[in-house]
């Protein structure tokens, strides 16, 4: 009997819990927005400067893979999982109360986590590929910037910030917080880097650069709080469901 | 219950997002229109349209909504190779 109304109260809970999800995704506004760098916005010579610092980045990535999933087993199904991820993480527009705009948080810091820096440029590039080419999402023009930023830039420093908390001895509460909030700024940083570089003309580069970057600080501050969080709870699950997967995925260094 | 407390804070958060002062005064852009296009106009570079361009009408919300369905069933999918679920004490005896 009291078995059966733990089952029963279970199963409302997990209903409770699908219903408010529900109701969250339903209030999301239904237009989507953009937050990568447009189409057409960078001069084809900075475009052609991106790509080129993008590309050793991605062949590295994909030696990577190509070496990891022949050595572990369950490597593939993880960086499908990841790069699923990484694509919705990063087509998701969320409303930002405090400054009355939208923006994405990208997933790159727990993709770093998962599966280390240089796969998560990887599968960065193929979601900003396909966003690029189907959602009009960032632009092929600006792809190689989009990378830089997003790709690069997030997994690296999100990877590394976790690296250095866990050498620390710190907890890999603290660790995994920082490895999101801090991949989500150092995208938005890399991009400010990438518009005021291209765009700054005659006028100082630093100026520029501390004007765009002042310029994303009212929304991507929150919402690189709430990438941190959404990487604990997410590491918090993989570590209590299977931890020999943070073992295996980072080479140890999870 | 946490999780369920947690979750509901978060969709109170965005349920109430569109009607706070803020909200009425601004227009959800992303950043891309209120600090990238803004910053590349004050340059002299606009946008252009995408090479295929799917912001048309309700298009974009139908690959928006494609491109979920194919993310979701790939991430679950590969979700349930890693993380098979759980199998009852009481069904395994059945078995």
């Amino acid at each position: 009997m009291i078995m059966h109304r733990r089952k029963k109260s279970a199963r409302i809970r997990r209903a409770a819990t699908v219903a408010a999800t529900a109701g969250t995704l339903i209030a999301l506004p239904a237009q989507a927005f953009a937050m990568h760098i447009s189409e057409g916005i960078l001069p084809a010579s900075w475009a052609v400067l991106w790509y080129a610092v993008a590309i050793p980045f991605v062949a590295l990535g994909l030696r990577e893979l190509q070496r990891r999933s022949e050595e572990l087993l369950y490597f593939k199904p993880l960086v499908g999982l990841v790069g699923a991820a990484v694509f919705i993480i990063s087509c998701m527009p969320i409303p930002v109360p405090t400054a009355g705009t939208c923006s994405h948080p990208c997933g790159t810091g727990l993709a770093a986590i998962l599966i280390g820096p240089g796969l998560t440029v990887v599968v960065a590039s193929i979601a900003l590929t396909l966003q690029a080419l189907f959602l009009a999402h960032g632009g092929l023009t600006t792809l190689g910037a989009n990378i830089v930023s997003m790709g690069v830039a997030g997994a690296y420093v999100g990877y590394g910030a976790y690296w250095i908390i866990r050498r620390l001895g710190l907890p890999w509460v603290m660790a995994a917080f920082l490895a999101g909030l801090l991949s989500d700024w150092a995208t938005y940083a890399m991009t400010s880097v990438s518009l005021a570089a291209a765009l700054h003309g005659g006028g100082s580069f630093s100026a520029m650069f501390s004007l765009i970057l002042i310029a994303f600080v009212p929304t991507q501050l929150p919402l690189g709080i709430f990438e941190g969080i959404l990487c604990v709870g997410a590491l918090k699950f993989v570590r209590s469901r299977k931890p020999e997967l943070l073992r295996m995925a980072a080479g140890g260094a999870a | 219950m946490k999780k369920a407390a947690l979750l509901l804070i978060f969709a109170g958060l965005f349920l109430s997002a569109p009607a706070c002062p803020l909200g009425r005064a601004a227009s959800w852009s992303g950043v891309d229109e209120t600090v990238i296009e803004k910053f590349a106009e004050k340059a002299g570079r606009t946008a252009r349209e995408p090479f295929i361009n799917t912001d048309q009408g309700d298009l974009l919300l139908f690959v928006f909504l494609l491109a979920g369905m194919v993310g979701g069933f790939i991430g679950g999918y590969n979700f349930r190779v890693l993380f098979p679920p759980k199998r009852r004490t009481g069904e395994e005896k059945h078995v």
